[in-house]
């Protein structure tokens, strides 16, 4: 369990390091960073002073140095568009993406784990087929469209929720469901196809034998079973719900670090895009830690390896 | 549950049989897919046949006309010299509303059309610049279907290739290809495009390079496990002992050995690239106006939405959705038939 | 070889022409065709035959497992212990199953579930039938495990399957399976996937769980060597039915079908050199095509006309040894 830990724990502090490298060499090759400091009234003393600042007279292993040594402590310059700390702007935005992914996630949980369980049981049935209709167009839409078209059915025509922003409560309730579609639609496909080979497997078979009724045979031996695969997937389904939060808050104009990337990049803001990219992978990597350790907690092979 | 007949013994097919197997696996052929994908194509190669009007021309007078089936909206509104703001919804200049009837008085009422009806001149309506929403989706097909093809066989070719070395090599070669693909899952990549293609430039070509950074991991580790079976085979040590070269046993015996798999993964994978292609449209970031493509379409129409006009955004929407369920379900259809072993994948 | 003194005449379960189908897109497979047979208090029953001959279908009937669909129990009567069980509801089913009638299944590394501990398993099983206080459950599972020779249960209880060995976690589902005190033990060729020393060691803790608790089993295999061994009867079952039934000295020293004969001369015996084993040509006949006739008769090499147009009834050859042969006629 702890050798596992550990290696899970080490993996991420390599992840972590490889995008700090690629955005650091982005950043270089993008051009001077001066030049989105400095307008062009400024004098070459200024420029070469920015230059001693920012360590650009030193070799770019030592810049990399310095730029990690800032990212450690949480500096990552000041924004050029909001002339103040990137970290105080990414921490402002931060709990708004969070609170939206949370919930996505939850969404994608709650509605593909049962679905998927009862599409398995009821294998064949209407409801089957309703779930698998959900899950390919879940896995079919662009997420932006399908914003898009919920924004315009549920708040345009309909007006039950707001339409954008973050004001109301439901304000969060379409920009969830978009964003958590596509992986309530790939867990309802893997909880379904693990369900179903759970359910004709050998202790299943005994469980009932010993006298176990339906209901506990599904939710306690084959749910618990079932799960694993969800799990593996959960990983991925964080790190592209980080990606997914870009267009859905694009979409519904929702005050986030996704809609942060985008005005930080058509800014050309690129300390502000650096530290965005590095709070996402950060968080990625987080939430892929905390799965891995859930996943130990319900696989006993895994926590014995 | 399903059955459990592993104690019933079940004869053996019969020739006969096993012909009546392959004709009901092709009978099962997903027809509806297969017609979309061919519809796609149809549109893309022909685009400049089927479009009945230019897609990146229109008439402004010609704007927001919604499909041809809808009926306009009409309403009663009072003429009056100038509009001011919160009399929009409910007044008419009289200059306009002279040109439907000339003898109309100031502080008269007259009936309006506050939406045209549609018309058989565009059948999916007009844009918010009066250009034909059918012609532009055709044609958009034609954009999809050029970055497709584009994307996969140069991010195709670097994957094959990048998991033939590894798998051929193992060792280091193996190790960092194999960590560069754990890395890919970790980093928001699409912002990484989308910084790309804002500071290289807005190109259907930087576009395509920026795309085969998503692709070549899946085509590289497939590829990889195949080599890894392969490599131990006995035709391939016999390719070996007879003085082969390492090139000539990876990509004359091994690599035909992929082939099946490669196909289902690269359908699977076109799907992938289009709403990846239409997310950096839709975000800004794809081919630059005003060419039509599927996802800038979609952006398009998002802010017309609030007044009504819901077409802009809806038929390329619908466009993508169809390509690439089709493409899902041909791809799951062609994984059954050549390679059920791929059922475990995602 | 077995004595037959212990075994008094007490019937704990009957079954009377049971007959379970599967409907498959080849068509209706009569997978258990219209078997009867009884089981008396304390003996062992085996049932033999090749694999697809429709044993574990029989034993899976005798539990009420079969899936439905595709399968369904076409007709019979399953007396256990007074009551048809093919006339109760499933939750009075489910009563049943673990407390009167339990199940020992063939593989030992999957048919426990890997992600609950072993102790939580065996617990499961006792929770379910008896109303006791949990401590209890936990002081009866220990006991369970200590009764199947599990050396350390008290530490063992806390480990998860994947921890143990296929023979031990074999033991385990034996504990689960005698874990209530059942009156009739189904053992689905407990011991084929264990070697041959374990093999030996778990037939022989069966038998003294039997001699404890005066249990009743129903042995499934296709080992003859086992059915030496272990049972007091024998039925032998070819293509859904029973062929030949009869007691175990019966079955060896008479043996009175043709296919029952084959199948003890395909038997390895250590006392005899021989060249090459016995080996019985041809296929069983597709259980969704079965003929008019005798099933075996394709395969059976004194075959008469008769054979092929009618089955043969079941004909005594002595008291309580039974077979369905025309050549008895």
């Amino acid at each position: 369990m702890q050798k596992y830990l550990v290696r899970r724990f080490l993996l991420a502090l390599v992840t972590l390091l490889s995008v700090s490298l690629i955005i650091f060499i982005m950043s270089r090759v993008s051009g001077d960073p001066r030049h989105i400091y400095l307008d062009d009234y400024s004098t070459q003393e200024d420029w070469d002073r920015m230059g001693v600042v920012l360590g650009l007279d030193k070799p770019y292993y030592q810049q990399y140095g310095i730029f990690l040594k800032g990212a450690v402590r949480g500096d990552f310059g000041i924004s050029v568009r909001e002339a103040r700390p990137v970290t105080e702007v990414v921490l402002e935005r931060a709990p708004a993406t969070l609170m939206l992914g949370g919930v996505a996630f939850t969404f994608s949980l709650l509605v593909g784990v049962p679905l998927g369980i009862l599409s398995a049981v009821k294998r064949g049935t209407m409801l089957d087929w309703f779930g698998k209709i959900v899950a390919l167009i879940g896995q079919s839409a662009p997420p932006f469209w399908m914003g898009i078209m919920l924004m315009f059915f549920f708040a345009v025509k309909l007006g039950m929720v707001p339409p954008y922003g973050k004001q109301e409560w439901n304000s969060i309730i379409l920009p969830a469901v978009t964003l958590g579609w596509y992986y309530a639609a790939a867990n309802l496909r893997l909880v379904r196809s693990a369900m179903l080979d759970v359910l004709d497997s050998e202790y299943i078979k005994l469980a009932r034998a010993k006298g176990v009724n339906s209901r506990t045979i599904i939710l306690k031996h084959a749910f618990r079973n079932a799960l694993i695969p969800p799990l593996t997937f959960a990983g991925v389904t964080i790190g592209a719900l980080v990606t997914g939060s870009l267009v859905v808050e694009t979409v519904f104009a929702w005050p986030g670090l996704g809609r942060l990337a985008i005005e930080a990049l058509f800014a050309f803001d690129y300390p502000l895009l650096q530290g965005v990219v590095i709070t996402f992978t950060l968080l990625y990597v987080t939430a892929a830690f905390l799965v891995d350790v859930l996943y130990a907690y319900i696989d006993p092979r895994i926590r014995y390896a | 549950m399903a059955a459990d007949l592993s104690g019933i013994v079940i004869a053996p097919p019969t020739r006969r049989q096993k012909a009546a197997g392959i004709y009901r696996q092709f009978k099962r052929l997903p027809m509806l897919p297969v017609f979309i994908l061919s519809l796609v194509v149809i549109a893309g190669v022909f685009a400049p046949l089927l479009a009945p009007h230019d897609p990146e021309k229109g008439e402004l007078r010609e704007r927001n006309i919604p499909p041809a089936w809808s009926n306009g909206t009409q309403a009663v509104k009072i003429v009056v010299q100038r509009l001011s703001i919160n009399e929009r919804t409910t007044s008419v200049t009289l200059s306009d509303a002279q040109k439907i009837d000339p003898n109309i008085q100031l502080g008269d009422q007259i009936e309006v059309y506050t939406r045209p009806a549609g018309s058989t001149k565009f059948l999916l309506g007009t844009d918010h610049l009066g250009r034909d929403v059918l012609s532009r989706v055709i044609y958009g097909a034609r954009i999809s279907l050029i970055v497709s093809i584009v994307t996969l066989a140069v991010g195709g070719t670097i994957g094959v290739t990048m998991g033939l070395m590894a798998g051929w090599y193992g060792g280091i070669v193996d190790e960092v290809l194999m960590r560069l693909v754990d890395i890919k899952l970790a980093i928001p990549l699409i912002l990484i495009a989308l910084v790309l293609v804002i500071t290289l430039g807005q190109s259907l070509w930087i576009i395509v390079t920026v795309l085969c950074l998503f692709i070549w991991p899946r085509f590289a580790r497939q590829v990889r496990g195949e080599v890894l079976q392969l490599k131990h085979m006995d035709y391939v040590a016999l390719a070996k002992v007879s003085g082969a070269s390492t090139a000539r046993i990876l990509f004359i015996h091994i690599f035909p050995g992929t082939i099946n798999t490669l196909i289902v993964v690269a359908t699977l994978q076109v799907g992938i690239v289009i709403l990846l292609e239409s997310t950096l449209s839709f975000l800004g970031a794809g081919v630059p106006p005003p060419t039509p493509a599927w996802g800038s379409m979609i952006a398009d129409g998002r802010d017309k939405l609030a007044g009504g006009v819901w077409w802009i955004s809806t038929f390329p929407g619908i466009a993508i959705m169809l390509t690439v369920m089709s493409l899902n379900l041909f791809g799951d259809w062609l994984r059954d038939t050549l390679d059920p072993r791929l059922r475990q994948l995602e | 070889m077995v004595t037959e003194t212990r075994i008094n005449t007490e019937t704990v379960l009957t079954v009377e022409d049971l007959r379970t189908y599967f409907t498959t897109r080849w068509g209706t497979v009569k997978a258990v065709d219209g078997i009867s047979f009884d089981l008396r208090r304390g003996e062992t029953l085996g049932i033999v035959g090749e694999s697809g001959c429709g044993k574990s279908v029989t034993m899976l009937s005798l539990m009420r497992l079969i899936p439905i669909p595709p399968g369904r129990i076409v007709s019979g009567k399953i007396i256990l212990d007074g009551d048809d069980i093919l006339q109760i509801s499933e939750q009075e089913m489910a009563r049943i199953r673990g407390s009167k009638i339990a199940l020992i299944i063939q593989d030992p590394m999957t048919s426990l579930n890997p992600v609950f501990s072993i102790g939580n398993q065996v617990e499961e099983a006792i929770k379910i039938h008896q109303d006791i206080p949990k401590r209890s459950v936990t002081a009866k599972a220990l006991e369970m495990l200590r009764k199947v020779n599990i050396p350390a249960a008290e530490s063992r209880m806390k480990d998860y399957p994947h921890q143990m060995s296929g023979g031990m976690r074999q033991r385990v589902v034996g504990a689960i399976g005698i874990s209530c005190q059942p009156q009739v033990l189904i053992a689905d060729e407990p011991t084929t996937s264990l070697d041959v020393t374990i093999q030996a060691q778990y037939l022989k803790l069966l038998k003294d769980i039997q001699r404890d608790d005066n249990l009743s089993i129903i042995f499934i295999t296709h080992d003859f060597g086992i059915v030496a061994k272990m049972c007091d009867r024998v039925a032998v079952m070819y293509a859904g039915r029973i062929v030949e039934h009869g007691s175990v000295r019966d079955i060896f020293n008479n043996p009175s079908h043709p296919y029952t004969e084959a199948l003890l001369a395909s038997v390895p015996k250590m006392d005899r050199d021989v060249d090459r084993l016995y080996s019985i040509e041809g296929q069983p006949p597709p259980l969704h095509d079965l003929p008019v006739g005798c099933a075996f008769a394709n395969r059976c090499p004194v075959v008469m006309d008769k054979c092929l147009e009618q089955y043969p009834d079941s004909m005594a050859v002595a008291d309580g040894h039974v077979a369905s042969c025309w050549k008895l006629e």
